[in-house]
C-alpha cells in the first residue's frame, strides 16, 4: 500500500506552504488560548469533584435543584460518560473542609435518590493546586531543555533548534485543540503532553539520523536534495509507527473509560501533529537555519576516530562470523 | 559503508544468546504468573501493640467461626498475624464481626483481598502486581501539618518551663509570652533581666538563643536554635504519623500506608475502605479533652456582660451557649489518657465515654479531687481546625480556628484517680469518635486535608476492566497490522511484542511498583511504540533489498543500521518519562514507570528476540525470498 521507498515526493519544495500552514495553526492555537483559555481540572484550580452513579438515567436538572436547595448554588453538574453517571464539580468553599463538602453532597443526593452510589471524590486544596501547576510547567521546561542538550550533543546545534521548534509546535497545537474544544485539562493531559514531546522527538530523530547518514554518503547532492531523499526513505517507517501508535491510542480513547479520555485525546492530537512536524517543521527549519554539508562532513576528531573504530569492529565481527561458519 | 560478500554473513546467534533469551522468558513467565490467580475475600487479624498471638488464640478463633457456622477456606498463621480466607464476601463480613467480638481490642481486624498465589510461586517471591487505589478502590489523603502551630506550641512550652525556672531561682519577672516565632520575657529592672538571661541560657542554651536586636534592658527575646526548630518540626510530623497510624488501626484497614512526604506533609492511603465519610472524619479530627475546675466564686453572666474575666480564670461556653468560668490551670488533658471506651450510661441511657488515665494523670486527678469534693469539674472538648482559603485578592490564607466547648461540668462527689466517666455528649457516634481519638493519642499539631482522592470499589473494578480491554484491543490491532504489513516478519515482531507484555508485567510484579490507570495507559502506549523498533529494522531491510543487497546482507544491515537510530529515539522518550517521574504525583508516576519499563524491555524484545528468531529461521540458509 504505502511502499513509498521508490517514490520521490518533493517535500522541501512545499516547505514554504508547510511553514505557512504551521504558522496558521499556531496562530489559531494561541488565539484559542487567549480567547477561550483552558478548562482546567481541579488538579490545577483546586476544588472538589464528586462522581456518582445511579441505577437509572437521571435528569441533571433534578440533581442541580437538589444541590441548590442544599446550598451548593455554584455546583457544576454534568453527565460523565453515560446518562446514569453524574459528575459534580464544586469550587473551594470557606468554612467547610473537603470532607464535609463531599459528605454533605452525598447525603443530599441520597435523600433525593436512595440508590445513588459514590464512584469517586477528588479534592485538591488551593495550595496543592498551585504546586501542581508550578511543577507541571517546570516539567515541560526541563523536558525541553534536557532534549535540547541531548540532540545538540548527538547531532548539531541547528538540528537541536529544529527539533525543539518542532516540539514547541506540537505542544502549542495540542494545547490549542484543548483550548478550542474546552476539553478538560488535568494532570493526565499534562502527562500526555510530555509523552507527546518524547514521541514527536522520537520521530524527528529518526529523520535526522537519516539526514546525517545521507549527508555523508550523497556528497554531490544539495542539502535540499539530501533532506528530500532522507524524508522519503524514512516516510513509510514514519507512517507505520504513527499508525500503530494511533491504533492503540484510539483503543484507549474508546475503551479506556472517561477518566483517561482527555489523556488519549491529547495523545491523538499530539501524535498526529508530531508526525507532520517531524517531516516538515524540524527539517525545514534546520534547512532555513543553514545546515550544510560542512557541518556534518567535518565531524570533530573523536567522531572520526569512533567511526574508524566502528568499522574495524565490524570487520572483526564479520571475520569471526565467517570463521565460525566454516568450522 | 563496508562491502562484503554473501558467504561471510551468516546471521547466526551464539548459543548463549538463545540460552539467555530462554532464561528471560522462563523467569518473566514465572513472575508474571501470580497475576492470573484471583483474590480471595479474607479477614486479616493483626495483634495490637504489646500483644502476641499463639496457636491457642488461633484455635479459639477457629472455634468461634465454626460455632457461627462459617467455613473458612484456609486459615494462615505466620506466627505473628492471622489471615483467614473465605469463599465469598458475605462469609467474610460475618466472620469479621464474629472475630471482632471475640478478641475485641487485642487486635486489628480488617477486611482484605488476599491474592491466591499458589505456595510454590510464593516461595520464589512471586507476587501479583500492586494495584493503585484507582484500580482497587480506596482513599488517598494528603495532610498538611500546621508547623507554625507546632512551633508556637514549643515557644509556649518553653515559656512555662522558664516560668518555673525563674520562680525556683527567685528571679522576679513581669510577663512571659510564647508567640508564633519568639518567646518574650519581661522584667521590672535590668538586674533581674541580666540574672535571668544567664540562668535561661545556662539551662536552655541548646534550644534557645537570645535575639540581641529585638531585646532591650527590660525584655529578653528568645528564638529557637535552628537545630531545635528542626527537631520540633520533625517531632510534630513523627508524632502525627504515629497518631494517624493508631487511628487507622482503630478503623481496621488492611495494608494502610502512612508516609511522610516532604518536610510537612503526610500521605495516607487506605485501600478498600468502604465508609470513606467516617475515615475522613477520624483522620482529619483533632479533638482532645481538658479537665478543669470550675471557678465557683465569680458569676459567668457578669463576665460576659462586662467583658472582664477575673484573673486566674477563663471564660468558656457550654454547647447550648451558656457561659461558664473555669480555672486557668489544666488538671489533666487528653495526653494523659491511656484508654477510653464509649458506651451508654446505665441509669440515664445517655452516651458516655469511660476514661482511664496514666499514672501521672491519675496522681494529679486524685490530688485535685481530694481537695475539691463538692465542687464542680468541667470537661472541655477542644477541636483545632486549620484550613486554607482563597482570599478576595486571590492570595491563599491559612485560617486557624479553635473550638472549645464545655461538654459537662459535674459535681465531684468523691475523690477519684485514674478511672472515671464523661457524659454530656451529643450522640453515641460522638462518644465513639471521642473514645477512638483519645485512645489513638493526641496530635502534636493540627492537620489539614489538602488533597483527597477517593475511588469507590465499583469504579476501581470498572477501571481495571476498561484498562484491560484497551490493552487487549490495542495489542490485537497492532498484531494484525504488523502481520498484514510484514507477513512472516510481522509474526516475529508479534511474538516479541507478546513477550514484551509478559516481561513488563513480570517487572512490575517483581518491583511491586504501583500499577495505576495511567500506568495501564502507559502499557498501552508502549505496545504501540514498541513495534517502532521492528518497523525501523524491517523498513531498512526492505530498503537494502531494493538496493540489490543479498538477503543475508540485507538482514544484517537492517539490524545494524537501525540500532543507533532505535537507541537514540528511545533515549529521548526515556528522558521525557524520567522528567515525568520526578515531577509527577501518584497516578502520573505510574504512567512514567510503565512507560520507562516498557521502553527498556522493548529494546530487548524488539531487537534481540526478533533477531534470534530471524537468525534461527533464515540464518545461514539459502533463502530465495524474504516474506517481509
Amino acid at each position: 500500500m504505502f511502499d513509498l521507498g521508490d517514490k520521490k515526493i518533493d517535500f522541501m519544495k512545499l516547505r514554504k506552504w508547510a511553514l505557512l500552514f504551521s504558522a496558521t495553526l499556531i496562530a489559531l492555537s494561541i488565539l484559542g488560548m487567549v480567547l477561550k483559555g483552558f478548562n482546567f481540572g481541579i488538579d490545577f484550580t483546586g476544588g472538589t469533584v464528586i462522581e456518582v452513579s445511579y441505577k437509572k438515567p437521571v435528569a441533571l436538572n433534578e440533581v442541580r435543584d437538589v444541590l441548590r436547595q442544599g446550598g451548593f448554588d455554584k455546583a457544576v453538574v454534568q453527565h460523565f460518560g453515560s446518562a446514569t453517571d453524574v459528575l459534580i464539580r464544586i469550587q473551594p468553599r470557606e468554612g467547610m473542609t473537603s470532607a464535609q463538602v463531599s459528605n454533605q453532597v452525598l447525603e443530599l443526593l441520597k435523600k433525593h435518590h436512595p440508590d445513588v452510589e459514590l464512584r469517586r471524590v477528588e479534592y485538591v486544596g488551593p495550595q496543592v493546586g498551585d504546586e501542581l501547576s508550578e511543577d507541571g510547567v517546570l516539567a515541560v521546561l526541563y523536558a525541553l531543555i534536557g532534549i535540547l542538550i541531548y540532540v545538540a550533543l548527538r547531532f548539531e546545534f541547528r538540528f537541536a533548534l529544529g527539533s525543539i521548534a518542532a516540539l514547541v509546535h506540537d505542544v502549542i497545537i495540542t494545547l490549542g485543540v484543548f483550548a478550542w474544544t474546552q476539553a478538560q485539562f488535568d494532570l493526565t493531559v499534562l502527562a500526555a503532553v510530555l509523552a507527546v514531546i518524547g514521541y514527536s522527538l522520537n520521530d524527528t530523530i529518526v529523520v535526522f539520523d537519516r539526514i546525517r547518514e545521507n549527508f555523508r554518503i550523497l556528497r554531490d547532492k544539495t542539502p535540499e536534495e539530501v533532506m528530500n531523499i532522507s524524508i522519503n526513505q524514512t516516510l513509510s517507517r514514519t507512517i507505520m509507527t504513527s499508525l500503530t501508535t494511533l491504533l492503540v491510542v484510539f483503543a484507549l480513547y474508546f475503551l479506556g473509560g472517561e477518566i483517561i479520555h482527555n489523556f488519549a485525546l491529547a495523545l491523538i492530537v499530539g501524535i498526529g501533529v508530531g508526525t507532520y512536524s517531524s517531516i516538515y517543521v524540524a527539517s525545514a527549519l534546520a534547512l532555513i537555519l543553514g545546515v550544510s554539508k560542512e557541518d556534518l562532513m567535518a565531524p570533530p576528531k573523536d567522531e572520526v576516530d569512533r567511526e574508524a573504530l566502528e568499522k574495524e569492529m565490524q570487520q572483526a565481527f564479520l571475520e569471526a562470523e565467517a570463521q565460525r561458519n566454516r568450522s | 559503508m563496508f562491502q562484503t560478500n554473501t558467504q561471510t554473513i551468516a546471521n547466526r546467534y551464539p548459543l548463549w544468546k538463545y540460552v539467555l533469551i530462554a532464561l528471560v522468558i522462563l523467569v518473566s513467565t514465572l513472575y508474571a504468573l501470580p497475576n492470573l490467580f484471583g483474590e480471595d475475600p479474607a479477614v486479616q487479624v493483626q495483634p495490637a501493640k504489646m500483644v502476641s498471638f499463639d496457636q491457642k488464640v488461633v484455635n479459639e478463633i477457629e472455634q468461634a467461626l465454626q460455632q457461627a457456622g462459617l467455613k473458612p477456606r484456609k486459615v494462615e498463621f505466620d506466627g505473628k498475624q492471622l489471615l483467614i480466607r473465605f469463599d465469598n464476601p458475605e462469609d467474610q463480613l460475618k466472620a469479621k464481626s464474629v472475630i471482632k467480638k471475640l478478641i475485641d481490642r487485642k487486635a486489628v481486624v480488617a477486611l482484605n483481598l488476599a491474592p491466591s498465589t499458589p505456595a510454590w510461586l510464593e516461595a520464589i517471591g512471586a507476587k501479583p502486581m500492586y494495584l493503585g487505589l484507582d484500580l482497587r478502590g480506596g482513599v488517598h489523603f494528603l495532610l498538611d501539618v500546621d508547623m507554625e502551630a507546632a512551633v508556637e506550641k514549643a515557644y509556649r512550652r518553653f515559656g512555662e518551663e522558664i516560668r518555673t525556672l525563674l520562680r525556683e531561682n527567685r528571679v522576679r519577672y513581669g510577663m512571659i509570652k510564647g508567640e508564633k516565632d519568639r518567646l518574650v520575657v519581661g522584667f521590672r529592672n535590668a538586674a533581674d533581666a541580666e540574672k535571668a538571661k544567664a540562668l535561661i541560657l545556662e539551662q536552655y542554651g541548646e534550644d534557645l538563643q537570645l535575639d540581641e536586636k529585638a531585646s532591650d534592658s527590660l525584655h529578653l527575646v528568645f528564638r529557637l536554635t535552628p537545630k531545635t526548630l528542626k527537631a520540633t518540626k520533625d517531632y510534630a510530623l513523627k508524632q502525627n504519623i504515629t497518631t494517624l497510624r493508631n487511628r487507622i488501626n482503630e478503623l481496621g484497614v488492611a495494608e494502610p500506608i502512612v508516609q511522610q512526604q516532604g518536610d510537612r506533609r503526610i500521605v495516607v492511603q487506605l485501600p478498600g475502605v468502604q465508609d470513606t465519610a467516617r475515615a475522613k472524619e477520624i483522620l482529619g479530627a483533632t479533638a482532645t479533652l481538658e479537665f478543669r475546675l470550675v471557678d465557683e466564686r465569680h458569676d459567668p453572666e457578669q463576665a460576659v456582660r462586662t467583658g472582664r474575666v477575673p484573673p486566674g480564670s477563663r471564660l468558656y461556653h457550654f454547647r447550648d451557649g451558656r457561659p461558664i468560668l473555669l480555672k486557668d490551670r489544666v488538671i489533666v488533658s487528653g495526653e494523659n489518657v491511656i484508654n477510653a471506651q464509649s458506651g451508654l450510661e446505665q441509669q440515664t441511657g445517655t452516651p458516655m465515654v469511660s476514661v482511664t488515665l496514666d499514672a501521672a494523670g491519675g496522681r494529679k486527678m486524685l490530688a485535685t479531687t481530694k481537695k475539691n469534693v463538692g465542687k464542680r469539674m468541667a470537661v472541655v472538648y477542644i477541636e483545632n481546625k486549620v484550613e486554607t482559603v482563597v482570599g478576595p485578592d486571590g492570595r491563599k490564607i491559612k485560617k486557624r480556628s479553635v473550638n472549645k466547648d464545655v461538654i459537662n461540668a459535674a459535681v465531684i462527689r468523691d475523690q477519684f484517680a485514674n478511672r472515671f466517666q464523661i457524659t454530656g455528649l451529643d450522640s453515641p457516634q460522638e462518644a465513639q469518635n471521642l473514645a477512638l481519638l483519645l485512645r489513638a493519642g493526641a496530635l502534636a499539631a493540627p492537620m489539614e486535608i489538602v488533597e483527597e482522592r477517593t475511588i469507590g470499589p465499583s469504579l476501581g473494578a470498572d477501571n481495571i476492566k476498561q484498562g484491560f480491554m484497551s490493552v487487549v484491543v490495542g495489542f490485537l490491532l497492532v498484531l494484525v497490522f504488523m502481520v498484514w504489513r510484514y507477513k512472516v516478519f510481522g509474526v516475529i515482531a508479534d511474538i516479541a511484542l507478546a513477550l514484551n507484555l509478559i516481561i513488563i508485567v513480570a517487572v512490575l510484579s517483581l518491583l511491586q511498583a504501583t500499577l495505576t490507570l495511567p500506568g495501564i495507559a502507559g502499557i498501552v502506549l508502549t505496545v504501540g511504540m514498541a513495534v517502532d523498533a521492528n518497523v525501523l529494522i524491517y523498513e531498512r531491510i526492505k530498503e537494502e533489498l531494493r538496493n540489490g543487497q543479498s538477503i543475508q546482507t540485507a538482514i544484517h544491515a537492517g539490524y545494524e543500521k537501525a540500532f543507533m537510530t532505535i537507541a537514540d529515539a528511545n533515549i529521548t522518550t526515556l528522558l521525557a518519562a524520567i522528567v515525568l517521574f520526578s515531577f509527577g504525583t501518584g497516578p502520573i508516576k505510574g504512567f512514567a514507570v510503565t512507560l520507562s519499563i516498557g521502553i527498556v524491555t522493548s529494546m530487548f524484545t524488539a531487537i534481540m528476540v526478533t533477531r534470534a528468531i530471524v537468525n534461527w529461521l533464515y540464518g545461514g540458509k539459502r533463502v530465495e525470498k524474504l516474506s517481509i
